[in-house]
């Protein structure tokens, strides 16, 4: 169950384009599994921002030397990533975690695939290591639009077998996308199943190649997100159940961790007309837009 | 997790309990409807029986998927929100949601929304004799179906026809609000028209209609294009609503909301003459905001030497006789 913790920050790095804070926050680690993730309240109790801001779990510590840690990877993109930039040591940030639904790891030895595109190479360490520790071959291919941009390259390196990485300006490892190279990637190691976290371009790509090749893949998504909880329903993209049903579930807590497979990456954006509860009549459509909330 | 709410270390012996249409609450904060979901997510982070109420997320007659996304928009202290009422149907629900909430012993606003009056008195019928219902929400900021999509909380008329259906579709201990819209000329119209129909309170208020453009696109933010303003920046306009309906309605119970992030924000809305508050938007980026507030709350009051809610309830209206406080304060 995840826990609502005033966090403090321990440290901060940069990290090429990115920004890593290691927050002191107890009870995140104890039940965090790969690809979950936190949610952070920016700005202060007064913040003029009230939603939540996700972000995937990079790394945890159980005990350290002040307690329990969570670290997260974050690129600036708005006014609430600027803040959290800004912090220093001891400052004060609300985390609740750990949240949503992780990768699943196979039940034998396996010979695994893991593609990052940008910070989504984040979350893959702790999937690294777990597959690992069952013995699984870990193989990666990271990728990103330029050098400074590709999360953990040496330290990838150091922990997978095999990683190839890719940027699309050829500042490092093959010029283009992760797409371009993953077949032979997939073919040279064999690999049993495929891991991706990255945009949703990327996720929906690897998702095609991997079911081409009929290699079970899973997926972890990025969607707008205002509570990370499960209570506001804004999370939503269309995914289809083991009963064959598409729905529109929350990605935060039936997600962020699907099978590439069941999300209908085309449809993202869309509520699909065969979807669960999709407009029949005109109903909808007639309604003034955003009277019914 | 089972956090309890934080106390200062003299506890406040404020008296918390509150009535809304001859039901007692324990104490007056609620969660807002479609800020909750139905309570389950929030139990991972408080009790939610340690709330005056749970309102839960309008429920249609068949499930319904909402709108596309995106769906919300972040604004100054504020956010838009276009969800479409997704949700499973009122089936699932009274199998799923309403049970799991009277197990553990919270009370049960239920929040019902159609396009149609008799869509509407279907939800109320099936409520009938549900375990864990404490009261039922009109949410009737929705578009009638058979009047081109206008909202029937935008005209008298409609917003009273849906509420003395439901009235009538209700076991009379079951109290019956409806739930006001802002955007609307002249509220009190709209409020009275609702009593006169049989509405045994007010909730007040939804959200007010708003829009983002987005410059990097150059098109609206929404796929909806216009959503549902909440938060703080809707705080002061929730609170005028309040007050007017409060000074015209004096005895009518309103359950207020819009914006309340902290217990003086409750506070507010308690003076202007609402009974108890729903704390929405605020929760998103902080689970534990409606107990939270309720422990502010109880302290606020406690520092001014007031001892039960009941007494700061329509207290800034000059119509309610007011108690000598400030003597109290200068006490002190
Ligand atoms: C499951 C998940 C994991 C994520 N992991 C990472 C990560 O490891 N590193 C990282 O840099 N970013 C990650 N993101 C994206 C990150 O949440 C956004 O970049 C961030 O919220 C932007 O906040 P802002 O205030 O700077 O931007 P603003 O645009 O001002 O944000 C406004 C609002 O929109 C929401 N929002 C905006 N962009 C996104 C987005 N891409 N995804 C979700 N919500 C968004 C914010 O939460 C906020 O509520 C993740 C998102 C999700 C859903
Ligand atoms: C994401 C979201 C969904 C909402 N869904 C509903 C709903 O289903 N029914 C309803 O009556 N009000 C709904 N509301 C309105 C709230 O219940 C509340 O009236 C409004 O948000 C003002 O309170 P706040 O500022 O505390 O959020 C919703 C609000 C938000 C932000
Ligand atoms: S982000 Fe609120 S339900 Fe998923």
């Amino acid at each position: 169950m995840p826990v609502q913790v005033a966090g403090r920050v321990l440290t901060m790095r940069r990290v090429g384009a990115y920004h890593a804070m290691t927050l002191l926050a107890d009870g995140i680690a104890e039940e965090f599994r790969p690809g979950q993730f936190v949610a952070v309240a920016v700005g202060g109790p007064d913040s003029s921002m009230l939603l939540h801001r996700a972000f995937s779990i990079h790394a945890v510590t159980e005990r350290g030397q002040y307690g329990g840690t969570v670290t997260f990877v974050f690129a600036v993109i708005g006014r609430g990533t600027a803040w959290l930039a800004r912090r220093r040591p001891n400052d004060a940030v609300d985390v609740v975690g750990p949240l949503g639904r992780s990768f699943r790891l196979p039940r034998d030895r396996a010979t695994a695939t893991l593609v990052g595109g940008g910070y989504g190479s984040a979350p893959l360490f702790p999937l690294i290591d777990a597959l690992r520790a069952r013995g699984c071959r870990v193989d990666a291919v990271l990728g990103a639009a330029t050098a400074d941009r590709l999360f953990g390259p040496l330290e990838a390196k150091r922990r997978t077998t095999s990683v190839v990485f890719t940027t699309e300006d050829a500042t490092m490892g093959e010029r283009g996308r992760v797409s371009d190279v993953l077949p032979a990637v997939l073919e040279h190691t064999g690999s049993d199943v495929v891991y991706a976290c990255g945009p949703m371009g990327m996720l929906r790509a690897v998702s095609a190649i991997a079911a081409a090749r009929g290699i079970p893949c899973q997926v972890a998504v990025e969607e707008s997100m205002a509570c990370g909880i499960g209570v506001c329903m804004t999370c939503v993209l269309p995914v289809v159940g083991d009963d064959g049903t598409t729905r529109m579930v929350r990605s935060c807590v039936e997600g962020p961790v699907f099978g590439g497979d069941r999300v209908r990456f085309g449809d993202v954006g869309t509520v699909p007309a065969d979807a669960l509860g999709a407009p029949v009549a005109p109903l909808a459509d007639a309604a003034p837009p955003g009277a019914t909330p | 997790m089972t956090s309890t709410v934080a106390r200062p270390s003299v506890a406040p012996a404020v008296d918390l309990r509150t009535t809304l249409a001859g039901v007692r609450f324990p104490n007056p904060v609620f969660t807002a409807s479609g800020c909750a979901a139905a309570g389950r997510e929030l139990a991972q982070f408080f009790d939610v029986a340690a709330l005056g109420g749970v309102v839960t997320k309008s429920i249609m007659v068949r499930p319904r998927s909402g709108r596309p996304t995106p769906r919300m928009a972040e604004t100054p202290s504020g956010m838009l929100n276009s969800i479409g009422l997704q949700g499973p149907g009122i089936d699932a629900f009274l199998e799923h949601d309403l049970p799991w909430l009277a197990d553990r012993g919270a009370r049960a606003v239920v929040s019902i929304a159609g396009g149609s009056v008799e869509e509407y008195v279907r939800l109320a019928t099936k409520l009938r004799g549900a375990p864990g219902l404490a009261m039922v929400e009109v949410n009737i900021s929705c578009p009638n179906v058979e009047d081109r999509g206008q909202v029937f909380a935008g005209d008298s008329g409609a917003a009273a026809a849906v509420i003395s259906a439901v009235r009538r579709q209700s076991p009379a201990h079951i109290p019956v609000f409806a739930k006001l819209s802002p955007d609307v000329t002249d509220i009190v119209a709209i409020a009275r028209a609702c009593v006169d129909a049989g509405a045994d309170g007010l909730s007040m208020v939804n959200t007010l209609l708003g829009m983002v453009i987005d410059t990097t696109t150059l098109r609206p933010a929404l796929a909806g294009v216009t959503g549902g303003l909440s938060g703080p920046a809707i705080r002061p306009v929730a609170l005028r609503c309040v007050w007017q309906v409060a000074q015209v309605l004096p005895e009518v119970p309103i359950l207020g909301m819009g914006g309340v992030r902290t217990g003086l924000d409750a506070l507010q809305f308690l003076l202007a003459g609402a009974s108890a508050v729903s704390v929405g938007t605020a929760v998103f980026g902080d689970p534990r905001a409606p107990v939270r507030v309720l422990a502010e709350l109880e302290q606020a009051l406690a520092e001014r030497g007031i001892d039960r809610v009941a007494d700061v309830i329509g207290l800034a209206t000059d119509r309610l006789p007011r108690p000598d406080i400030a003597r109290t304060e200068e006490e002190q």
